[in-house]
């Protein structure tokens, strides 16, 4: 299995405030990797280093094989990185359905080839399939602003599935979802990795939800690697359950 | 009900547009002139409810781009070249200015950027008014000459008019056209949640190049036919004022809404005309009315009547939930 995702000695520093201090890992090609570890570890600043979104104060970031450090995250979005957030990112004014086409919209032809083509991108069959997958169909046509959080968290997941893409970092999909549409949000996950061969990271607190979903987890603390392997050999670290319940 | 709606809509519309051809033919020259401008700030709403209302970019600059429009379409049209030679020169300035101008955009919002807009929109002003070896400075440019369409002369109020309506209505296509198309959607997102946008590859930069490009085109548009409806123009029409007007007539229309504009400038430019036989207090009623309008609605007319129909589709949805329920109730 060849890696999807190599980061490298990945610093951030806020002014003085180291965030993440030279984290190194890799993301196997297929796997869903988990990361935990306490609030304020890192985590998030990591995702958002990876992404683009942050520019990280050092350290490599490799999608199969190439540097893409520095990318801008449209950029990346479209080399088939997507993401999720851990606060609500829809867009609450277009509806479910709306929100998807768009999602998807930017990854086929041109901006010219966009403004003269059809309206949808030829994509609402796509979304109206993804509805069905994640089962919104009796709010398509409604106000992503009008769901309930679960829902939306259900629809923000959906959006970065709509482009296809290889590599998916879920920042905390299960936070405030409740325990039925969790279990629904899971096997919809586990689907689209086993049928679309799409790698995951996935930040979650739930340590249930991580540990059943996840083929291997890392564990944070203070912006460094604590421990990196199979969620039974991590559960049972001593240095992982110092940093989780102190001494 | 909605298979029924499509149909009023359409009918309801092609009355609209028939009434606005035949009406003014018994209009004096006075009434044809207000509609003509009518017709003329609606476009530069339009082009302003694009950036502001869809993509969400803040700009106190739209009367500048009508400057710049009409002034294009002074100094061609006073120098023997017809009009819409002078509308594509208006457009392409326009648009490469505005474009120049959503620079700032990528850097700062809201306030921010309005204050940046509106020191373009003063600039803007000084060029005119400073600068005239170029522009006439004070003097202005008077003896704007009127076009020949397919050969017909337009000097006379009404074939102008119908000039102004022909364009009105060959932008509204334009724009309807690209805001239903993926360019609509990516800059409805840029408005909701840019940094979600840019995580779904959308390109957030040259979106927001392109809704400041083709909103200041637009503007450009109108200020191409505002020159030969006058047919003299100097700087003071396209001062501050002009900017804070046209955004006027997109909050009141109802920013974000394709008819918004229509309305808005309908509001601005025809409610002091009937307002006139207050004599004095026209202006205060005027004032009082959209006062009244935004505490009532901050989302405009098209807010008020969009609130009804949620409500009414809420109210539909969950008497179809009664009646499941109850169904179900029976069925037990």
């Amino acid at each position: 299995m060849s890696a999807v995702l190599e980061v490298t000695d990945i610093k951030k520093n806020f002014g003085g405030i180291s965030a993440v201090g030279g984290v190194s890992f890799d993301v196997r090609e297929g796997e869903i990797l988990g990361l935990i570890g306490p609030n304020g570890c890192g985590k998030s600043t990591l995702f958002n280093c990876i992404l683009g979104q942050l520019t990280p104060s050092g350290g490599e970031v490799k999608l199969d094989g190439k540097v893409v450090t520095g990318l801008r995250p449209a950029e990346l979005n479209k080399l088939g990185v997507s993401r999720t957030f851990q606060l609500l990112q829809v867009f609450p004014k277009l509806s479910v359905r709306e929100n998807l086409i768009l999602a998807g919209q930017e990854h086929q032809g041109s901006m010219a080839s966009r403004l003269v083509g059809r309206s949808d991108a030829g994509l609402t069959e796509a979304a109206n399939q993804m509805i069905g997958f994640f089962k919104l169909d009796h709010l398509a046509d409604e106000p992503a602003g009008g769901l309930s959080y679960g829902q939306q968290k259900l629809l923000d997941a959906a959006m970065a599935f709509m482009g296809g893409p290889r590599l998916v970092l879920l920042d905390e999909p299960a936070g405030g979802v409740n325990p039925s549409m969790l279990t629904d949000l899971k096997e919809r996950l586990v689907a689209i990795n086993r049928e679309k061969n799409a790698t995951f990271v996935v930040i979650e607190h739930n340590m249930e939800f991580v540990m059943s979903l996840c083929s291997r987890v890392m564990v944070m603390a203070e912006g460094k690697v604590l421990a990196m392997g199979r969620p039974d050999e991590v559960r049972k670290d001593p240095a992982v359950i110092e940093a989780y319940l102190g001494h | 009900m909605s298979a029924f709606a499509k149909p009023l809509k359409i009918a309801l519309g092609l009355i609209v547009i028939a009434a606005l051809i035949v009406i003014p033919m018994n209009f004096n020259r006075y009434g044809l002139f207000i509609l003509s401008q009518w017709a003329v700030m609606a476009i530069a709403a339009m082009g302003l409810n694009l950036t502001l209302g869809y993509a969400g970019q803040v700009s106190l600059a739209q009367g500048a781009f009508v400057g710049i429009g009409a002034y294009a379409a002074a100094m061609m049209t006073t120098h023997g070249w017809p009009l819409p030679a002078a509308i594509v020169v208006a457009i392409a300035l326009s648009f490469a200015v505005g474009w120049v101008l959503g620079y700032p955009a990528l850097r700062v919002q809201h306030h921010y950027l309005a204050f940046v807009t509106l020191a373009f929109s003063t600039l803007a002003f000084l060029v005119f008014r400073n600068e005239s070896w170029l522009t006439g400075g004070i003097y202005g440019i008077s003896n704007i000459p009127r076009p020949h369409i397919f050969g017909i002369p337009t000097s006379k109020p009404l074939p102008f008019y119908y000039v102004c309506l022909g364009s009105l209505a060959i932008v509204s296509l334009a724009v309807w056209w690209l805001i239903r198309s993926p360019w609509g959607r990516a800059f409805m997102a840029l408005r909701e949640n840019p940094l979600r946008a840019q995580s779904l590859g959308v390109d957030t930069r040259r979106y927001t190049l392109m809704a400041f490009a083709i909103g200041s085109a637009l503007g450009g548009v109108a200020g191409a036919l505002y020159a030969p409806l006058t047919q003299y123009i100097d700087p003071v029409p396209f001062n501050l004022s002009l900017s804070l007007d046209l955004l006027m007539m997109v909050i009141v229309g109802g920013a974000g809404f394709f008819l918004g504009p229509f309305l808005g400038a309908m509001i601005a430019v025809l409610l002091p005309e009937w307002l006139r036989f207050t004599e004095g207090y026209y202006l205060m009623l005027y004032a009082i009315a959209v006062m009244g309008l935004l505490i009532w609605s901050p989302t405009g007319i098209l807010g008020i009547l969009d609130r009804y129909l949620a409500e009414r589709r809420t109210k539909a949805a969950s008497t179809l939930r009664a009646v499941a329920k109850s169904r179900l109730e029976t069925v037990q």
